[in-house]
């Protein structure tokens, strides 16, 4: 099965098989093809290539609408239910026929409801408004909508990333339960004891490939090392051996303490008590699996959400940043995640978005001198190789990499002492992304202490001098630039030191 | 930015309409009735470049109705109270200012929607005029009309400092780095701040513009006549926001240009005159009207789409 997006092709070649009554993990970094895996299954994209069986029957054409007839159901992260509306109505607009004009029989749903909440083992009345009820309990409520659909198939996309041990337990039961009744679970999952737990099997896709399917051992089984494989394995698999560790970037002599947090936390974001140094002319990569807290970490420092506790100092003076206009201020530039969203104004001429960040502060009454704006644009234009008409050419109108390279020049312009670039690379193709990476080390050169937030892994090895990784919130380990990735893995996965 | 498409569409009707009047009604053409025509819809100008600088931000402004009639009688009672002309004007520049900065602190300080404020400053400003006021026309004092200049020298005052605060609004919004703003945040908020732009201050100062604006529409109106109607304004900001959507300006924010805004005006306040010549009942101007904005607003969608 393959699927390509524009240039990027997310699956190459992926085979699974769920056999019916098993619990199958799926397993891979960020970006490894999960997501569109699931949803090629759930109708949600149309494979490009490759064929879907269901029930021994090819199925050729799988549309949302299908998938769910055919049994197919997914429990997101974020459950996809109506929070204003109760329970019973929310499990009624999923199973009833939409037939607008029927009369709705509340005692009959309410009487299902409750049934099939009995069912999922949830304490939960059909009538209270789902905005009232815990992320569990409406997870809960999204599997009696799978059971009360007849689900064959049921997708969990990391069902456990916001509950409690105890609201784990009661979910794998649940699970398990499903699994009894001869329903096929695939089970995803960053947590690796979890997976060793709960799953039957397991496949880990890399780069959008099926890389290995094996069995587990079962839980609690005396003899693990009797089928299965080890934590150790598993995540060698997942970041693959063929990674060589590129030494490729000489070191930067790196000059004094540019930026330093010390224990700076975040309660509104999760944040806590990260403490570290970058250098003027060093690059340090973030590392760390999607929710780690990197780009809430990013926020802070720029100011959008502000620390709760911790100082920050910039060549070693204590500052406080409370908004964006204070950490350009203090020479702080921010190239967000979202470039099409977040990177640039799209509707705005190339030139108008290089200088936005030089003129940000309301109060200086500039008039925008033309002939000094377009100089500017066409000098990152000609420096960062941006293809465009020219620089009065709008936003929307380039490509990918050329709208990241003109997010940059924005934060350039403002000539930063700090630059934070989050996902630089997302989404740009081959070209663009070593030029990119050109980019981030001339910029080191010149003494811009930078910090790249990435979640390809041989991107942070290969860019970085120093690669901190995060997990839940917190800085959990520091390593050398150039240092093998299943260590990067294991520490972002929150494994002891895996033995090279 | 560089797309004048949809300027040029309006354009083109604009011209077209004067082309057909030209043809089948050459008095529209008559200079001292085009004169008034013109000095009548000065007013609505400012008002109109105000709001579609407000639609720009993704914001609306549904008050400006009320609060032109507010400053209006607000400066007529000074003037009738004695007050020097200049005076009389200040009170209505301030009343415009501070009818804006109550909608801009609740919009932008707030963070509620302006749908929603501006439709109950709407009220509370009428309402209140109305209790004040019993709908009792107030005597300006002799000399205000037209400046205490000739009409026809007034009359000129008038358009002229309408079309220069349209030139310098239009100005202002390419080359000052604070118009940039408004489109900025207009077209997304949220990337507006990561560029260090202030969302908040820029959408509160465009209430107040808007503010003033109508303060300034206020005046113009005032020296047309001997005595302000407190009941003016009544469905100006209707027309105000047509103009602006005519012209040009996307509801959806980002998007629009002054003297787009400037063209749809004129292409709608075409549409009375030329029924009239046309002997069609004047029933009809509304409905055409309405018709015109719809197939503006559809146009819109259309291209969206594509």
């Amino acid at each position: 099965m393959t699927k390509s997006f524009h240039a990027v092709q997310a699956l190459k070649g992926v085979s699974f098989e769920l056999r019916e009554g098993e619990v199958h993990a799926l397993l891979g970094e960020n970006g490894a093809g999960k997501s569109t895996l699931i949803k090629v299954i759930t109708g949600a994209h149309a494979p490009d290539s490759g064929t879907i069986e269901v029930g021994g029957c090819v199925v050729s054409s799988l549309t949302p609408v299908s998938a769910h007839a055919m049994g197919i159901a997914c429990i997101y992260q974020q459950p996809a239910l109506f929070p204003d509306l109760t329970v019973t109505e929310n499990i009624g607009l999923r199973l009833d026929p939409p037939g607008g004009l029927l009369r709705v029989r509340w005692g009959d749903r309410r009487r299902r409801a409750s049934e099939l909440l009995q069912r999922v083992g949830a304490a939960i009345s059909p009538d209270s408004e789902v905005r009232s009820l815990s992320m569990p309990e409406q997870q809960l409520v999204e599997i009696a909508c799978a059971l009360g659909a007849g689900a064959r198939i049921v997708i969990m996309d990391e069902p456990t990333a916001s509950l409690t041990l105890r609201e784990q337990r009661l979910l794998f039961d649940v699970v398990r339960d499903l699994r009894s009744r001869g329903v096929g679970v695939i089970y995803i999952s960053h947590r690796l004891e979890e997976i060793f737990a709960l799953a039957d099997r397991v496949t880990v896709l890399r780069d959008g490939q099926s890389v290995a399917t094996h069995d587990l051992p079962k839980a609690g089984a005396e003899n693990p090392s009797q089928a299965g494989l080890t934590e150790k394995e598993l995540i060698r698999l997942m970041v693959g051996r063929d990674v060589q560790s590129a030494g490729a970037t000489e070191p930067v002599p790196a000059g004094a303490d540019r930026l330093s947090l010390r224990g700076i936390g975040c309660a509104s974001s999760g944040v806590r008590d990260v403490s570290f140094s970058v250098r003027s002319g060093e690059v340090v990569g973030l590392a760390g699996l999607v929710g780690a807290g990197r780009t809430e970490l990013a926020r802070i420092l720029f100011g959008i959400t502000p620390a709760s506790s911790g100082e920050i100092l910039i060549d070693g003076q204590r500052v406080s940043i409370h908004s964006p206009l204070d950490a350009i201020a203090l020479g702080i530039g921010y190239v967000p995640e979202d470039r099409r969203r977040h990177g640039l104004v799209l509707e705005m001429p190339v030139a108008s978005n290089i200088s936005m960040a030089v003129h940000s502060s309301f109060f200086r009454w500039g008039w925008v001198r033309r002939v000094a704006e377009s100089k500017l644009a066409d000098g990152f234009i000609d420096r960062l190789s941006i293809k465009c008409a020219d620089s009065q050419a709008a936003g929307s109108s380039l490509s990918g990499g050329n709208q990241q390279k003109v997010a940059l020049a924005r934060w350039l312009a403002t000539k930063p002492s700090v630059l934070v670039l989050d996902e630089p690379t997302q989404g740009v193709d081959v070209g663009a992304k070593s030029e990119i990476h050109r980019i981030i080390r001339d910029l080191a050169r010149e003494g811009v202490a930078v910090l790249v937030i990435s979640s390809d892994l041989p991107e942070v090895l290969q860019v970085s001098d120093r690669i901190l990784v995060m997990r839940g919130g917190a800085v959990v380990s520091e390593l050398p630039g150039g240092s093998a990735p299943d260590r990067v893995m294991a520490a972002a996965l929150g494994k002891s030191e895996v033995a090279s | 930015m560089r797309n004048y498409f949809r300027e040029l569409c309006v354009l083109a009707a604009l011209f077209l309409m004067l082309i057909l009047l030209a043809i089948f009604a050459p008095n529209f053409f008559e200079l001292q009735p085009l004169q008034s025509r013109l000095t009548a819809a000065a007013p609505k100008l400012l008002l109109a470049c105000g709001v579609a600088l407000v639609i720009v931000a993704r914001e609306i402004d549904i008050s400006i109705g009320s609060l032109f009639a507010l400053a209006g009688s607000g400066a007529a009672m000074a003037a009738a109270a004695g007050l020097s002309f200049p005076a009389a004007v200040a009170v209505a520049l301030i009343i415009g200012l501070a009818g804006g900065a109550i909608n801009g602190a609740l919009v932008a300080g707030l963070r509620l929607p302006s749908i929603v404020v501006t439709l109950a400053t709407m009220v509370i400003w009428r309402e209140g005029l109305r209790l004040g006021q019993q709908g009792v026309f107030i005597n300006l004092p002799p000399g205000t009309q037209w400046f205490g200049l000739s009409m026809a020298a007034g009359q000129g005052v008038v358009c002229g400092i309408a079309f220069g605060t349209l030139l310098l609004l239009a100005l202002a919004t390419r080359h000052l780095a604070a118009g940039r703003f408004i489109y900025a945040v207009g077209s997304d908020d949220e990337a507006a701040r990561l560029a260090g732009i202030s969302p908040r201050i820029t959408r509160f100062f465009v209430f107040l513009l808007m503010g003033f604006l109508a303060g300034m529409g206020a005046v113009l109106n005032m020296v047309q006549s001997p005595q302000v109607d407190p009941n003016s304004g009544r469905g100006l900001e209707l027309e105000a926001i047509a103009a602006a959507v005519v012209g040009g300006v996307a509801v959806t924010g980002g998007r629009g240009r002054l003297w787009g805004v400037l063209a749809g005006l004129l292409l709608l306040l075409c549409i009375g005159p030329a029924l009239t010549y046309a002997g069609v009942r004047p029933y009809w101007e509304k409905a055409i009207q309405g018709g015109i904005i719809l197939a503006a607003v559809v146009a819109d969608g259309l291209r969206r789409q594509r």
